[in-house]
C-alpha cells in the first residue's frame, strides 16, 4: 500500500482532479439556479443533495483509485456479475416511475443500477480484451464474446425501459471495440445490420412516446412549421434559454426560462440550458472547453497507460463522458432527439454522480499508475 | 509481462487515438457552432420570444356605451359579471370537490367541468383560465366565504374571481328589435375583424342599434402587461421592449337615442291580447322617432350571455315571428291607408273633382268578355264623394279614381312621399317596399286596367313598410316635408360631453299643395270623427281627447294553404292584417302613428283601438303635463264634422 500511496502523492493528475471539480462546483451553483425558483415543488435543497452525492462520489473516486487498477481485474467479472444482478432486482424491487423502472430504493436514496453498469461493462471489457491481447484484425468470431457482454445488461435495460442508458452503453461498447483492430469486413457488416434492423427495432421494438419524439426531433429540425407547442415544446423551450442568454448570458439567478419555469428538467436533462441561458456563449465556452479537455486528457492518459486494461478503461471512461456530453449537448440545442441522458457531474442525480466519479476515479488511478511498475 | 510486450499490445491502439480526439473536437466544434448560431447570430429572435413567455398581457376591456332614451332613461348598459378563474397548477387535493360542492354544481356540470380541466394542456397549466362566467350571488357569496380553504402554505389560491361587464337591458325585450344584441365573435370572423381591435370571444353587435352603432359603443380595449409569475424576482428591466406597460382601454361612447321608452310601454299594453303586430310613433316635426315597436320580442340578454340550440329553434320557428323586425325589415300590403295617397294623386292632378260622386252598389265591373272583373266594395256606400270614399274607405270610389288617374300617377305620388323606398333608419337592413308601375307590370306581368285598381286601395304589388308609412303619414300632417327618421339624437362621451348632436334632415318638400292636403287630414278627421268613419267606434268620447285623424287599412291575405300544418293555423293566417296610420292632434300635429295588427281583421276594429288609446295616453299626459292652457278643441276643418 505504501507504493501505491507515494504513485498517487508523486503523479497526481492535478489537470483531471481540477478539471472534474471545476465542473462539479459550476455544476452545483448551477443547480442552485435552477431549483431555487421552484419554491413551491420540492426541489429547493436539490444542490444541498447534489453536494452530499458529490463528497459520497469523492469518497468512492478516492477509493476506487487508491487500489491499483490490475486488482480491479481480478474482480471485473464480479462486478459486472453484481451489476447484473442488480439490473435485475429492478424488475423485482423497483416501483413504476412514469411508465418505467429503474430505481431501487435504499433507505432514503434511490440507486438507478443501470447508470452504474455502465463503469461495470467498461472494466468487463477491459478485462476481455486484457485477456484476448490479439493484435492481428478481429472478425465478426471474435466478436461474440464481447457482444455477449453488452448484450446482457443492455437488454435488461431496454426492457425497464431506459432507451437512452441502453443507447449509451451500445456507444461506449463501439468505442472500446473501435479502439481495437477490427477487420474492415466485419466493420461493415456491423453496419449494415444495424441499419437494416433499424426498421424492424422503429416498428416492434420503440414504445409509441418514444417513437413520438424522433418523429418530434425531426420535425424541429427540419420541419417547415415545427410543432413546438405539442411534442416539440421542451426542445423549443431549451432553445429559447440557451438563445436568449446571448453572448454574456442574462446574469444568475437571472434566467426568466428557467426562474419561470419554462424549461423543462432543468436539474436532470436541461442544466446546460439553465447556464446558458445565465451565462451566455461565454460561460458555454468555458464548460464546452472543461468538458472537451476532460475527455481528450481521458484519451491521452488511455494513451499513456502502461498496460491494454488501463488503456481500454481509459478509453471507456472517456468514451462514457464524451458520448454522455455529447448527447446531452445535441440534445438540448435540438440537434439530437430528447433521451434523457444526464450531462456528468453538471445534472443532479446520485447515481449519476456516483457513476461519474468512479470514471473519474478510474482515470486518475490508471494516470498515476502510468510509470509504476 | 515483459516492458517490451506491454508496449506492443498497449502500441497496437496508438494509431487510433489520433482518429478518436479528432472525433472529439470535431463533435465539441459543431456544438459550439451550433451555440454561437442560438447565442450570436439569433439571439435577438430567442431574446424575444423569452420575454414573451414571462409576460402575459392582461386585456383591459372597454366599457361598452350607454344607450338612452329621449328622456334619459337606461335602455342598455352594463352589469358586473362575475366569472370564476383557475390556476390549474396551483390546485391541491380536495380544491376540487370543495369548488364544485361551493358552487353547487349539478352531476352533469362536475362532469364538464372536470373534463375541461383535464384538457388543459401542459403549458397552460401556470395560467389563469376561465372556468365559469357570471356565476350566481349565491355561488360568489360561498366562495368568498369559504375563500381561505383555497390557499395554499404560500398563500396562493388556485381561485381567482374576476369581475366583467355584460350587457344588460332593463327594458328586457321591449324594443328588443330597435335595440338589438351582441352575442361572440365567431373565429371565421375573426380573421377579418382583427385588423379592427377584435379578439376571440368578444361580443360584437348583431342587430338594431347595436350593431349599427357598433364602431362607437364598443370603445377601444387596453392592456397591462405583467409578468405571469408575481413571485420570481427577477429584474423588470430584463424584460423591457419598446412596447408600453400599460395602455388605458377608451370606453365606449354612449347613445341617446329619439325613442320614448315610456312611449314604448303605452304601446306595450295597448297590444295586450294581440299575439302579433308592429307599431312606430314619429314626430311629425322633426322626423325623430318616438316608438318601434314589433311584438312578440325577445330577451337581448339571453343573446349576449349565449342561448341554446333549442332556445334559438323555438324563437326562430315561432309562428308569430318574434325575431323579424315588423317596423323596418318587413313589408306588408298598406290596404286602405295607402288611399289617402291616392286622393292627393287625383287632387294635385286635378283630375276629379272632389265633390264629384260616384255610386257605390257594392260591386265595380272592369273589362269585358273574359277578362271582366267584378270586384266587390267593403259596403254599399250609396253616393260617394272624395272626403266621405275616404271615411268610409269605399273601394269602389277609389277604382273610379284608379281610372281616371292611373297607375303611374298614382305611383309617382305615393314615391313622392317615400313609399317603395328605404327612408334611411339605418338599422335592421330596411326593407325598401315597392310601388308598381305600368311598365313594371309591363315587363314583369300581362298589363291589365284592373292593376291600377288593386294599387289604389293598398293592395295588388304594393309593399310598404311601418316605418315609411309613418313617415309618409308625418308629411301629410306637417305640410308637406319628408323627413329622414332619425333614431339617434346625439353621441356623448362617458362623462356627459356631446360628441355629436344630430339635427333633423329633411329628405324633401313634397309637391302637393296645401289645400289638398287640407283636404284629406280634414277626410281623415272623419275617419275618426264622423259617424260613418271607420274608425269612429275606436274613439275614446272623453272631455279634453286629443283630436286624431287617420285613416284605417284592412290588407287581404291571399296565397294557398301549402300543408297540413299551415292548414290547421289557417284560420288565424288567412285573416286580414289591421293597420290604422294617422297623427295627433290634428290642430297642431305632434305624432304620427302607424298601428298594424299582424290577422287582426279589420283595421277599424282592432288597429284603431290601439293607436287611439296610445296617442290619448301619450299626448294626453304630456299635455297634462306641460300645460293646462286652453286648447282649440274644434279641429280646422271642424265644419265638415258631422255633416256627411
Amino acid at each position: 500500500m505504501a507504493t501505491l500511496g507515494k504513485g498517487i502523492r508523486e503523479q497526481f493528475d492535478w489537470p483531471l482532479f481540477v478539471t472534474a471539480s471545476a465542473i462539479a462546483v459550476i455544476g452545483v451553483t448551477n443547480l442552485y439556479s435552477a431549483t431555487s425558483a421552484s419554491s413551491r415543488i420540492v426541489l429547493a435543497d436539490l444542490y444541498i443533495q447534489q453536494i452530499y452525492w458529490l463528497v459520497l462520489g469523492a469518497g468512492v473516486a478516492v477509493l476506487v483509485a487508491a487500489i491499483d487498477y490490475r486488482h480491479f481485474e481480478r474482480f471485473g467479472w464480479f462486478a459486472y456479475g453484481t451489476g447484473i444482478v442488480l439490473l435485475v432486482l429492478v424488475f423485482l424491487l423497483a416501483p413504476e416511475i412514469r411508465g418505467s423502472q429503474r430505481w431501487i430504493r435504499i433507505g432514503a436514496f434511490s440507486l438507478q443500477p443501470s447508470e452504474l453498469m455502465k463503469i461495470f461493462l467498461i472494466v468487463a471489457l477491459a478485462k476481455h480484451l486484457h485477456n484476448d491481447p490479439k493484435t492481428e484484425g478481429r472478425t465478426l468470431r471474435d466478436l461474440i464474446v464481447p457482444a455477449a457482454i453488452l448484450a446482457v445488461p443492455m437488454l435488461l435495460i431496454v426492457r425497464q425501459p431506459d432507451l437512452g442508458t441502453a443507447l449509451m452503453c451500445a456507444f461506449i461498447f463501439a468505442s472500446i471495440m473501435l479502439l481495437t483492430n477490427l477487420k474492415w469486413r466485419s466493420f461493415l457488416t456491423l453496419i449494415g445490420t444495424f441499419v437494416v434492423s433499424a426498421v424492424p427495432i422503429w416498428v416492434f421494438g420503440l414504445q409509441t412516446y418514444q417513437r413520438t419524439r424522433f418523429l418530434s426531433y425531426f420535425d424541429m429540425l427540419f420541419g417547415e412549421n415545427p410543432d413546438i407547442l405539442g411534442d416539440g415544446w421542451h426542445t423549443y423551450q431549451s432553445l429559447v434559454a440557451i438563445g436568449s442568454g446571448g453572448v454574456t448570458g442574462q446574469g444568475f439567478m437571472q434566467g426568466t426560462q428557467s426562474q419561470f419555469q419554462f424549461l423543462p428538467d432543468r436539474h436532470t436533462d436541461f442544466p446546460f440550458s439553465v447556464w446558458a441561458e445565465e451565462r451566455g456563449f461565454l460561460g458555454v465556452i468555458l464548460l464546452i472547453g472543461l468538458y472537451m479537455f476532460l475527455i481528450l486528457w481521458g484519451l491521452r492518459i488511455a494513451y499513456t497507460a502502461k498496460d491494454r486494461f488501463g488503456a481500454v478503461l481509459a478509453v471507456g471512461v472517456s468514451a462514457f463522458f464524451f458520448w454522455h456530453t455529447a448527447i446531452n449537448l445535441g440534445m438540448v440545442c435540438g440537434l439530437l432527439p430528447v433521451v434523457g441522458i444526464t450531462l456528468p457531474l453538471f445534472s443532479y442525480g446520485g447515481s449519476s454522480v456516483l457513476t461519474s466519479m468512479m470514471g473519474i476515479g478510474l482515470l486518475m488511478n490508471v494516470s498515476v499508475r502510468r510509470l509504476s511498475f | 509481462m515483459s516492458l517490451l510486450s506491454v508496449r506492443r499490445e498497449v502500441g497496437e491502439f496508438r494509431k487510433r487515438y489520433k482518429w478518436m480526439a479528432g472525433f472529439v473536437v470535431l463533435v465539441f466544434t459543431v456544438l459550439i457552432g451550433r451555440m454561437m448560431d442560438l447565442q450570436v447570430v439569433e439571439h435577438e429572435h430567442y431574446a424575444e420570444i423569452a420575454r414573451e413567455n414571462v409576460t402575459k398581457t392582461l386585456p383591459l376591456l372597454a366599457t361598452r356605451g350607454i344607450v338612452r332614451d329621449t328622456e334619459g332613461r337606461v335602455i342598455v348598459t352594463n352589469r358586473p359579471s362575475y366569472d370564476v378563474y383557475l390556476t390549474p397548477s396551483r390546485i391541491r387535493e380536495g380544491d376540487i370537490e370543495r369548488l364544485e360542492t361551493l358552487m353547487g354544481l349539478s352531476e352533469e356540470a362536475r362532469a364538464r367541468f372536470e373534463q375541461r380541466l383535464e384538457e388543459v394542456p401542459e403549458r397552460r397549466q401556470t395560467h389563469q383560465i376561465r372556468f365559469f362566467t357570471d356565476v350566481s350571488r349565491e355561488s360568489l357569496a360561498a366562495l368568498e366565504t369559504h375563500e381561505q380553504d383555497f390557499l395554499d402554505d404560500h398563500g396562493h389560491s388556485p381561485l381567482d374571481v374576476v369581475v366583467a361587464p355584460v350587457r344588460t337591458y332593463p327594458y328586457r325585450s321591449l324594443g328588443a328589435h330597435a335595440i338589438g344584441y351582441l352575442n361572440e365573435l365567431r373565429p371565421d370572423e375573426l380573421a377579418e375583424l382583427r385588423g379592427a381591435g377584435y379578439h376571440l370571444g368578444d361580443l360584437v353587435g348583431r342587430t338594431g342599434i347595436e350593431r349599427a352603432w357598433e364602431s362607437l359603443l364598443r370603445g377601444r380595449r387596453g392592456y397591462r402587461r405583467v409578468l405571469v409569475d408575481e413571485d420570481v424576482e427577477i429584474d423588470p428591466a430584463l424584460l423591457a421592449d419598446d412596447r408600453p406597460e400599460l395602455v388605458e382601454p377608451v370606453p365606449g361612447r354612449d347613445v341617446t337615442l329619439t325613442l320614448d321608452m315610456e312611449l314604448m310601454r303605452i304601446i306595450e299594453r295597448a297590444f295586450r291580447g294581440r299575439a302579433s303586430g308592429a307599431a312606430v310613433v314619429v314626430d311629425v316635426r322633426t322626423g325623430a322617432v318616438r316608438a318601434l315597436f314589433s311584438k312578440p320580442s325577445y330577451d337581448p340578454e339571453a343573446f349576449t350571455t349565449g342561448l341554446s340550440r333549442e332556445e334559438y329553434a323555438e324563437l326562430r320557428d315561432d309562428p308569430f315571428r318574434p325575431l323579424i323586425d315588423k317596423t323596418i325589415y318587413e313589408t306588408y300590403f298598406p290596404a286602405s291607408t295607402f288611399k289617402p295617397f291616392a286622393a292627393l294623386a287625383a287632387l294635385q292632378e286635378g283630375l276629379i273633382d272632389p265633390a264629384e260622386r260616384v255610386d257605390c252598389t257594392g260591386i265595380y265591373s272592369i273589362g269585358t268578355g273574359a277578362g271582366a272583373r267584378h270586384p266587390r266594395c267593403t259596403g254599399t256606400h250609396g253616393e260617394v264623394d272624395m272626403r266621405r270614399g275616404l271615411v268610409q274607405s269605399c273601394n269602389i270610389y277609389f277604382y273610379h279614381l284608379a281610372e281616371v288617374v292611373g297607375i303611374d300617377r298614382l305611383a309617382h305620388m305615393a314615391q313622392d312621399f317615400g313609399i317603395g323606398r328605404r327612408c334611411g333608419i339605418g338599422i335592421n337592413s330596411e326593407a325598401s317596399g315597392f310601388i308598381p308601375t305600368r311598365e313594371w307590370y309591363e315587363q314583369h306581368h300581362a298589363w291589365q286596367g284592373g292593376l291600377a285598381l288593386n294599387t289604389a286601395i293598398g293592395q295588388g304589388d304594393t309593399r310598404v313598410t311601418l316605418v315609411q308609412l309613418a313617415m309618409a303619414y308625418a308629411a301629410i300632417a306637417n305640410g308637406g316635408t319628408l323627413y329622414v327618421p332619425q333614431l339617434v339624437e346625439r353621441v356623448s362621451a362617458p362623462d356627459g360631453t356631446v360628441v355629436e348632436d344630430f339635427q333633423p334632415r329633411v329628405r324633401r318638400r313634397i309637391h302637393v299643395e296645401a289645400q289638398h292636403l287640407a283636404y284629406v287630414i280634414d277626410a281623415m278627421y272623419g275617419v275618426v270623427n264622423d259617424d260613418l268613419g271607420t274608425a269612429h267606434q275606436a274613439r275614446l268620447d272623453h272631455p279634453g281627447d286629443v283630436t286624431i285623424a287617420g285613416k284605417t287599412g284592412t290588407a287581404q291575405i291571399g296565397g294557398r294553404i301549402l300543408s297540413e300544418e299551415q292548414a290547421t293555423r289557417a284560420v288565424y293566417e288567412r285573416r286580414a292584417h289591421a293597420w290604422f296610420a294617422g297623427f295627433a292632434p290634428v290642430e297642431n300635429p305632434q305624432v304620427a302613428i302607424v298601428v298594424l295588427v299582424e290577422h287582426g281583421g279589420s283595421g277599424g276594429h282592432f288597429a284603431a283601438p290601439i293607436a287611439i288609446q296610445v296617442l290619448q295616453e301619450y299626448l294626453g299626459a304630456r299635455e297634462a303635463a306641460t300645460t293646462a292652457s286652453a286648447r282649440d278643441v274644434l279641429p280646422p276643418h271642424g265644419a265638415h264634422g258631422d255633416a256627411r
